[in-house]
């Protein structure tokens, strides 16, 4: 038969990720004082799965790779082998090593040959081991070749067939025989598939009628295979119970002397073995076009498929959903097919019983998407782990709210962010053990993330109790670097805040871990991306707590709705600023800038949509109109407005996967009166104020976009 | 066609399993650890079980054990998964009631065959 086993790579992939960090996060939480043996248990387990997958699949670079960690594994839960920092390092790093094995096999890419060699001869020192130093990529699992496989017809026996003979066997089990849930019976079937097959049955050993128990096994059988097979292909057939049984074999010619023990007994009864009904050859026809169709997805590995894992109760809370909807639908059929004006009430109770079946079916399938935090969560120990151990720092790590769910998209683009402010916080925020002391503080510093959620947003917060930000210092900094006027007055928030300008450290000098231009405004703007927001507030001498606020979807936005002629238009709430009545006296034009507004300290373009958008304004006459400011990455801009609206969620429509990317709209929506209102795109517009015709920025959303 | 309970952690192992049983026309039922699958047992019913000797919560040879402590599971075929870096298992795994084992790494001919000399 031939079965396809490359269909299941993918899922072999995905459990191999997941056993990867489920053995990172152990080797991470084991105390090299008291190993938890359960811990180290796991580790191990996960490290066999991967193992076995692999050589099923033939990946025998990952399999051998996998074999060293096994056997170290091994050793260390036994406790042949004590449970060293250096040994969880070696270990940690062969994680590394094994995922991006199996990320480059998976995208067909060449493996790193070097780094294998490297992390095998780490393994291979603390296995005591000559490092033999060489990434092995043909040769086969060191160690566990598959000697046995089990398979019928084994071959390589050296006995050869008994010159067509046969072979006389004799076969006393023990009379614990069936509760291992062998029985005679199949063993003779198994027989009869070799040859034909003659058994006599030796009924001497049963006792009295009234002693008589039938679970125990208390016959024993002399058999005559008449076939020309090897001495090690019958001895198969007794593999499960050679330890549990008197085994005897021969040749058939040789079988005249029987031994002794067989002669007595007398009532020796021939009984013909039933022809197996049908007996199929041993081995059968592959599944003749009964190919079952539970292939999945994106199987045959290649490129990552993007996959979920659904909670069933999800799904069985939509089925519950949908089977309302029908219901609710059949009823309103029903009043539809005989409709008269007395149904009025009833047509009302339908319809608001419909608004709500479809809230709650919309709540629930974004509730699909939603995965718990901890996955986004699961690198974070490891780079604590990591970078306190090479700045010399001891930190707590505390991870709370791991279950709490987001979007999967808006989670695997937050991971970087997260990564860096919680490496900046081992960094920057915690100090020295002995500065802690000096300053009266555990010198243990603790870092929490948590998560939660609040309204229709996700809120991480991660806090250190650290050193906090020195206001003073950065503001001097700002200053120095010309971000903020001499002598303005800044409120505390904004001036953390400016720890997100590109170029502004607090950090006189650069480490291994920070200060290289991968900064604050990286993260910050990644977050804006995802619709996000991010605050400072920190304490000189007591640490800082950086608060992330995030959609849960990126499907839906909070929106300011307005009105320019007679189309509504929404802009992103998140990127608005104020909204302020035009005083005549502060606009200004500039000489091939168009029309600026004095705002605040400075100056802010304004944006004409219905010039934009060649429209026809209800009002053209900037003083005592509405304006509204907005800002993408610290530019701001007033957009000019006939008439603000109110503020409510909408589910973002592809402008481009509808119709064709304008430049200066996001996106579109369908407002609830059928029209639809197009989402500006911030970033779009104030490139296009500064003369810019550049395509409009589209927050990449490349499965949060249902087909509109 | 024999019913067979299929007890595996790892969910690509399941499903390599399942298929290879379900093309061959047996009726499989899938279980992730030996607590689920004592569950899903109790219910009773099946012809063969195999199991995977390494999983959480209950690994396979407390499974065999627990299984055969059922009065519907006394004599029912139970096989291990094992792999050949392990032969102690063997030992364990038939001390413990087992039947016999099977040797990973998974090849889908090996384990039809296997099955037919259980399941008639």
């Amino acid at each position: 038969m031939s079965v396809d086993l490359s269909q299941f790579l993918q899922t072999f992939f995905e459990e191999s990720f997941e056993g990867l960090d489920t053995m990172e996060s152990g080797l991470l939480e084991l105390d090299p004082e008291r190993p938890d043996p359960e811990t180290l248990n796991n580790v191990f387990r996960a490290a066999h799965s991967i193992k076995g997958g692999a050589g099923t699949f033939g990946l025998t670079a990952v399999s051998d790779f996998t074999h060293r960690m096994e056997t170290l594994l091994d050793r260390l839960r036994d406790g042949q082998q004590a449970v060293t920092p250096d040994a969880v390092n070696v270990l940690l790093n062969a994680v590394d090593c094994l995922r991006s094995m199996l990320a480059a096999i998976q995208s067909d890419q060449a493996l790193d040959a070097d780094a294998i060699s490297t992390a095998q001869r780490q393994l291979d020192e603390q296995l005591g081991q000559t490092p033999t130093g060489t990434a092995s990529g043909a040769s086969g699992p060191a160690g566990d070749t598959g000697g046995d496989r089990g398979s019928a017809g084994g071959g390589g026996d050296a006995t050869p067939p008994s010159g067509g003979g046969g072979w006389w066997i004799r076969f006393e089990p023990q009379p614990h025989l069936f509760a291992t849930g062998n029985d005679p019976r199949r063993l003779f079937l198994a027989l009869q598939d070799l040859g034909e097959l003659e058994v006599e049955c030796d009924t001497s050993g049963l006792p009295p009628f009234e002693q008589l128990d039938p679970e125990t096994c208390q016959l024993a059988w002399t058999l005559r295979l008449y076939a020309d097979v090897t001495e090690a292909a019958v001895r198969e057939v007794f593999e499960w119970v050679e330890d549990d049984a008197r085994l005897e074999i021969r040749p058939l010619e040789a079988a005249g002397t029987e031994p002794a023990a067989a002669a007595e007994g007398g009532a020796a009864a021939a009984v013909a073995a039933e022809p197996a009904a049908g007996a199929e050859a041993a081995a059968p026809a592959g599944g003749e076009g009964r190919k079952s169709a539970a292939r999945r997805g994106g199987a045959g590995g290649g490129g990552s498929s993007s996959s979920i894992r659904v909670d069933t109760e999800k799904i069985d809370a939509l089925i519950d959903m949908v089977g309302e909807l029908v219901i609710t639908q059949s009823m309103l059929s029903q009043i539809g097919k005989e409709f008269t004006a007395e149904r009025l009430e009833e047509l009302q109770d339908g319809l608001a019983q419909l608004e709500r079946n479809t809230r709650e079916l919309q709540e629930n399938v974004m509730r699909i998407r939603m995965v718990p935090i901890s996955f986004a969560y699961s690198r974070l120990p490891r780079i604590v782990h990591d970078t306190s151990r090479a700045l010399g720092k001891a930190v707590d790590f505390q991870m709370e709210g791991e279950q709490t769910e987001l979007d999967k998209t808006v989670m695997e683009k937050i991971i970087d962010p997260l990564v860096h402010l919680v490496r900046n916080s081992v960094d920057h925020g915690i100090e020295l053990p002995e500065e802690r002391a000096a300053a009266g503080k555990p010198e243990t510093g603790t870092i929490t993330i948590e998560a939660y959620h609040k309204g229709g947003n996700i809120i991480i917060e991660i806090a250190d109790d650290g050193r906090g930000i020195n206001r003073d210092k950065l503001l001097g900094k700002a200053r120095a670097a010309g971000l903020v006027e001499d002598g303005s007055e800044l409120a505390d928030e904004q001036i953390y805040d400016l720890i997100f300008h590109p170029g502004l450290s607090t950090h006189d000098q650069a480490t291994e871990y920070s200060g290289r231009g991968v900064g604050m405004d990286v993260v910050k703007r990644n977050v804006r991306s995802l619709s996000g927001n991010i605050h400072v507030r920190s304490t000189h001498g007591q640490g800082t707590t950086i608060t992330i606020s995030l959609p849960l979807t990126l499907s839906i936005l909070d929106g300011q709705l307005f009105r320019v002629g007679d189309q509504t238009y929404i802009i992103p709430l998140v990127s608005v600023i104020e909204s302020l009545q035009v005083d005549a006296s502060k606009v200004s034009r500039v000489t091939s800038r168009g029309e600026v507004y004095h705002w605040r300290e400075g100056y802010v373009p304004i944006v004409r949509l219905h010039e934009l958008f060649d429209t026809e304004p209800v009002r053209r006459e900037l003083g005592g109109g509405l304006m509204v400011i907005v800002e993408d990455e610290d530019t701001y801009l007033g957009v000019f407005v006939d008439d603000l609206l109110d503020q409510q969620q909408v589910v973002i429509k592809s402008l481009e996967a509808n119709y064709l990317q304008v430049p200066g709209i996001a996106g579109a929506t369908i407002l609830g009166d059928g029209t639809v209102a197009l989402i500006l795109d911030i970033a779009g517009l104030i490139e296009m104020s500064r003369g810019g015709r550049r395509q409009p920025y589209i927050p990449d959303r490349e499965d949060s976009d249902e087909a509109a | 066609m024999a019913k067979i309970l299929a007890v595996d952690d790892s969910a690509s192992m399941r499903q390599m399993v399942t298929y290879t049983l379900k093309q061959q026309g047996y009726e499989v039922t899938e279980a992730v650890d030996g607590t689920d699958a004592l569950t899903k047992a109790k219910a009773g019913g099946f012809d063969l079980v195999i199991t995977d000797v390494n999983m959480p919560k209950m690994d396979g040879i407390t499974l065999v054990r627990e299984l055969r402590g059922l009065p519907t599971f006394k004599f029912t075929p139970i096989l291990l998964l094992t792999t050949e870096s392990a032969p102690e298992k063997k030992q364990e795994g038939k001390a413990a009631g087992a039947t016999g084992w099977l040797v990973k790494p998974f090849d889908p001919d090996q384990l039809v065959n296997t099955i037919k000399k259980v399941v008639r």
